[in-house]
């Protein structure tokens, strides 16, 4: 009865007709077309990105806790990163020996932060690493349907990730003009001083937008396509459903942005004028150059037409993957699947709708601002309906608090402060207050950090079995959670605060302003909560290789979930299932009265009795 | 039972930790800076501050009562239902009513803030309901500094008498005004955090704001727009002073021959590198 496979019987299975030989190094763990291979290494990828984007939030975070520069916290962190990047940056001063921080320098760090969180951190953690591990293995098919697809997908992300390295060693500094890139800011380079930095932001996101387009064709081909018998749509694990939603997302969406990348370039090195108007000033004289006749405004609806539903690429596959976890541990079915499937559309749809809610204080006609306050307040419908239906799953389950468990919680309860927070910038009076203060830098993070990211962790902790073949260590999971939870908000609740008291976001030092010098003793209690974070993560970092070596060998199915990954054994061979799966029912029949005795989940794979007989 | 006392420590600590930050800001004495003896939002001084506000409180009455519950649902629910050897799990799929239910009614809140929000939008920014007779001033920011143009006594501008200032912009108590924004160069935002006004100016595209302030003093010009390496530096000043003391100014500086800038760039002054 059982459909469990142990890695010998895999080998048996692809033994005939071709002789099966031993991939090299170079083809096993570099070049491999093997979609296991590729989210592993896309998790690595998006770890060190993760490393290098919250590196430069300590920076950022450091300039604003501190902004007179003075005191031991200060001084010692400054010489600490003057050390990656450069003391020039850090305004050095060799005969007093004190550091400090160049103002161009703090607004790339903000820049780069962002880019690399959304770009090369979250974005690969979900649609690189959960996408490609988990959709061939989660619908029982053998690998994806373009392999090669596939690992050109991951090394066009790994120029990408160099080009934006690289940045931070031209002549001039990396892009300095916010991760939006407002034009004419970034369109022309005596405004900012940054000269090749921006460029190869451009070139950069570019090929990122091309390693996203290459995997989102692949994903949605294989869930269409490739799906065992038995998977029929409905019995799609909510996480495939969620990643399924985001490649169409994906597909319409990034080609967008690559046309306005493309054209900003233009308008940077060609000598051309989209988004530049005539009669320019530069530094006090006439700008030369640019013959003039653009629209400042042109970007920012071609970004946005991509930036908001980037916003839903980045949280989607997300809460598909905490509906997962949530479902397992409460060893429930999940509450209301078909709702959470219209739900995840139904927030698809209208992300298209809704992103000049990021331009009402523009200068856009405010009759257009009408109509995106209303599609903006209709998207919160659906959040509100996949949260009532989280908090309906836990209603009346029998809970495990496992690492993976407490992230997912995590997730939906930091969710609810970001979407509610939502709420106010939507009202559009309200956003003329606090549109480019601190409160809206507060509500993305947490959407992206207390949302995404707990989710990915979550994940990761949750996967990880599957993908190693041992367990992370439970101990310091938990130890990471409860400080990333506390210090998480410590962070960024008081940042609600600060934007209610007027405090503008992207401001190098708030202490010239009157009306902000009443938050510096706010602003340094959570920088030292992002230190504070920082090294919660450090903690998650030395877990995540530790166990790899020394964490407790997994059994086949630790956490008796009923998805199909967890039938087979670790190593899972190329082609995984070395027999068709076949798929009986939904992936949470958790509890159901029917499951054989002496167990609360029913696989989805395993027959149901009687089956072989009426078969034969 | 010791993940309930972890529950509970874990509970109380976030709390903690939410509250902390309230201690940290240090009000300056009253007699300084009064305008900022809050913890909240700054004074609303100007006629839709209050509106604006009232907004924001209804909003922020709505929504802390939704994340009150549900917040407590979660946590009650993990209390409750933490994991017991042989407790009998509620086996269902959902229930449709009940879909329906929190469909419709965060639909109907929502909508009904839409049309709340929206009277108050139109009040503010339709160029068609903008206070008739009202002054008009040009601003026309550039990095990084606010050039602000007056009409003058003729009341019109591109004359000889126009008088232009740097960085100050002088506003009569209880008049409104009208406020045409057009940048020079890169995008900036005009933003008096007591008005509750926030206008991106625009290069190639001008944009107009009203105001009229409902309180004599001195309030700060932030701008809301990265707008280069000195945009927190691109700090301006509004004086809000009665309609005579302004007309007099007028006079005072309207000089047909040389309509300089009248007042130095503050930011020089404040400075501190």
């Amino acid at each position: 009865m059982s459909t469990i496979v142990l890695p010998a019987e895999i080998k048996d299975a692809s033994g005939h007709g071709h002789a099966h030989h031993e991939p090299t190094w170079v083809r096993k763990y570099l070049f491999s077309t093997d979609h296991k291979m590729i989210g592993k290494q896309f998790l690595l990828f998006s770890m060190f990105f993760l490393l290098v984007g919250g590196t430069l939030a300590l920076i950022v975070r450091l300039q604003l806790g501190f902004p007179d520069h003075q005191g031991g916290f200060f001084q010692f962190f400054a010489k600490f990163f003057s050390g990656i990047f450069g003391k020039d940056n850090f305004a050095f001063n060799k005969e007093t020996g004190m550091y400090g921080m160049l103002d161009n320098f703090y607004n790339s760090a903000f820049t780069m932060h962002a880019t690399f969180m959304i770009f090369f951190a979250v974005m690969p953690f979900l649609m690189g690493t959960f996408a490609n591990f988990l959709i061939p293995l989660s619908i029982g098919a053998g690998d994806m349907a373009f392999p090669k697809l596939n690992m050109a997908s991951f090394w066009m992300s790994v120029l990408a990730g160099l080009l934006m390295l690289t940045a931070f060693v031209v002549k001039g500094g990396a892009a300095a003009g916010g991760w939006t890139s407002y034009a004419p800011l970034s369109a022309v380079p005596d405004y900012t001083g940054v000269i090749w930095g921006q460029n190869l932001w451009l070139i950069s996101l570019f090929c990122s937008g091309l390693s996203s387009l290459l995997g989102a064709i692949n994903y949605i081909t294989t869930i269409v396509n490739m799906r065992c018998p038995g998977m029929s749509w409905f019995r799609l694990p909510l996480s495939v459903w969620a990643m399924f939603i985001t490649a169409i997302l994906l597909l319409l969406a990034v080609p967008v942005l690559a046309s306005a990348l493309l054209l900003l370039l233009f308008d940077r090195t060609l000598g051309t004028s989209f988004f530049i108007p005539a009669g320019l000033l530069s530094a006090g004289s006439p700008l030369t150059g640019h013959a003039g006749g653009g629209q400042v405004l042109l970007w920012q609806h071609l970004f946005w037409f991509f930036g908001h539903p980037e916003v839903y690429i980045m949280i989607l596959p997300a809460m598909g993957l905490a509906s997962d976890l949530i479902s397992n541990f409460s060893r429930k079915p999940i509450f209301g699947y078909k709702a959470m499937v219209l739900a995840i559309a139904g927030i698809a749809v209208l992300g298209f709708f809704v992103w000049g809610h990021h331009m009402f204080q523009s200068g856009m006609n405010p009759l257009l601002g009408t109509t995106f306050m209303i599609s903006t307040m209709l998207i919160a419908v659906p959040s509100a309906i996949k949260t009532f239906n989280w908090l309906g799953t836990v209603w009346g389950g029998n809970l495990t608090l496992k690492t993976p468990m407490l992230f997912a919680l995590g997730f939906v309860t930091m969710f609810v402060i970001g979407g509610l927070s939502g709420i106010f910038m939507a009202s559009t009076p309200v956003d003329i207050f606090i549109h480019d203060t601190y409160f809206i830098v507060g509500h993305i993070h947490y959407v992206l950090f207390g949302g995404s990211i707990f989710s990915i962790f979550g994940a990761i902790y949750f996967w990880y079995p599957k993908m190693f073949g041992r367990m992370m260590n439970e101990r310091l999971g938990k130890i990471h959670f409860w400080i990333s939870f506390m210090a998480f908000n410590g962070v960024f609740f008081p940042m609600h605060i600060l934007g209610i008291g007027g405090m503008m976001r992207r401001i190098y030092d708030y202490t010239q302003y009157p009306h902000l010098m009443r938050f510096q003793g706010m602003n340094a209690f959570m920088t030292i909560c992002a230190f504070i974070l920082g090294f919660s993560t450090l903690i998650f970092i030395f877990n995540f290789f530790w166990s790899m070596k020394k964490g407790k060998i997994a059994e086949i199915n630790p956490w008796k979930s009923n998805t199909l990954e967890w039938t087979l054994a670790h190593p899972i061979g190329h082609g995984n299932f070395p027999e068709m799966p076949h798929v009986f029912r939904g992936p949470y029949e958790y509890n159901a009265p029917d499951c054989p005795a002496g167990m609360d989940y029913y696989p989805q794979s395993m027959p149901p009795p009687g089956w072989g007989e009426s078969k034969a | 039972m010791k993940s309930k006392l972890y529950l509970i420590v874990f509970v109380l600590i976030t709390l903690a930790v939410l509250i902390l930050p309230y201690m940290l800001i240090k009000v300056p004495p009253v007699s300084t800076v009064n305008r900022y003896s809050d913890y909240w939002l700054p004074q609303a001084n100007s006629t839709y501050a209050p509106k604006i506000d009232g907004m924001f409180n209804t909003i922020l009455w709505i929504t802390m009562i939704v994340f009150v519950l549900v917040e407590l649902g979660f946590i009650y629910f993990i209390w409750k239902y933490s994991h017991k050897d042989g407790r009998k799990v509620k086996y269902t799929h959902g229930n449709n009513k009940l879909e329906i239910a929190w469909t419709i009614v965060p639909a109907v809140i929502l909508v009904f803030l839409a049309i709340f929000s929206n009277s108050i939008w139109s009040e503010i920014r339709n160029p068609n309901t903008f206070p008739k007779g009202a002054a008009s001033i040009q601003i026309k920011p550039r990095q990084f500094q606010w050039d602000i143009v007056y009409p003058g006594p003729d009341g019109k501008f591109d004359t000889p008498d126009d008088i232009s200032t740097i960085n100050q912009l002088y506003l009569a108590y209880n008049e409104p005004v009208q406020i045409k924004l057009k940048s020079q160069d890169v995008i900036h935002s005009f933003f008096v955090p007591e008005f509750r006004i926030k206008q991106d100016a625009v290069p190639g595209m001008p944009t107009a704001v009203w105001i009229v302030p409902t309180k004599m003093g001195d309030f700060n010009i932030a701008c809301a727009e990265l707008c280069g390496a000195q945009h927190y530096r691109m700090m301006g000043y509004v004086h809000v002073v009665s309609k005579d003391s302004l007309t007099n100014w007028q006079k005072s500086q309207a000089v047909p021959e040389a309509p300089a800038p009248v007042t130095p760039a503050p930011q020089d002054t404040t400075t501190k590198k």
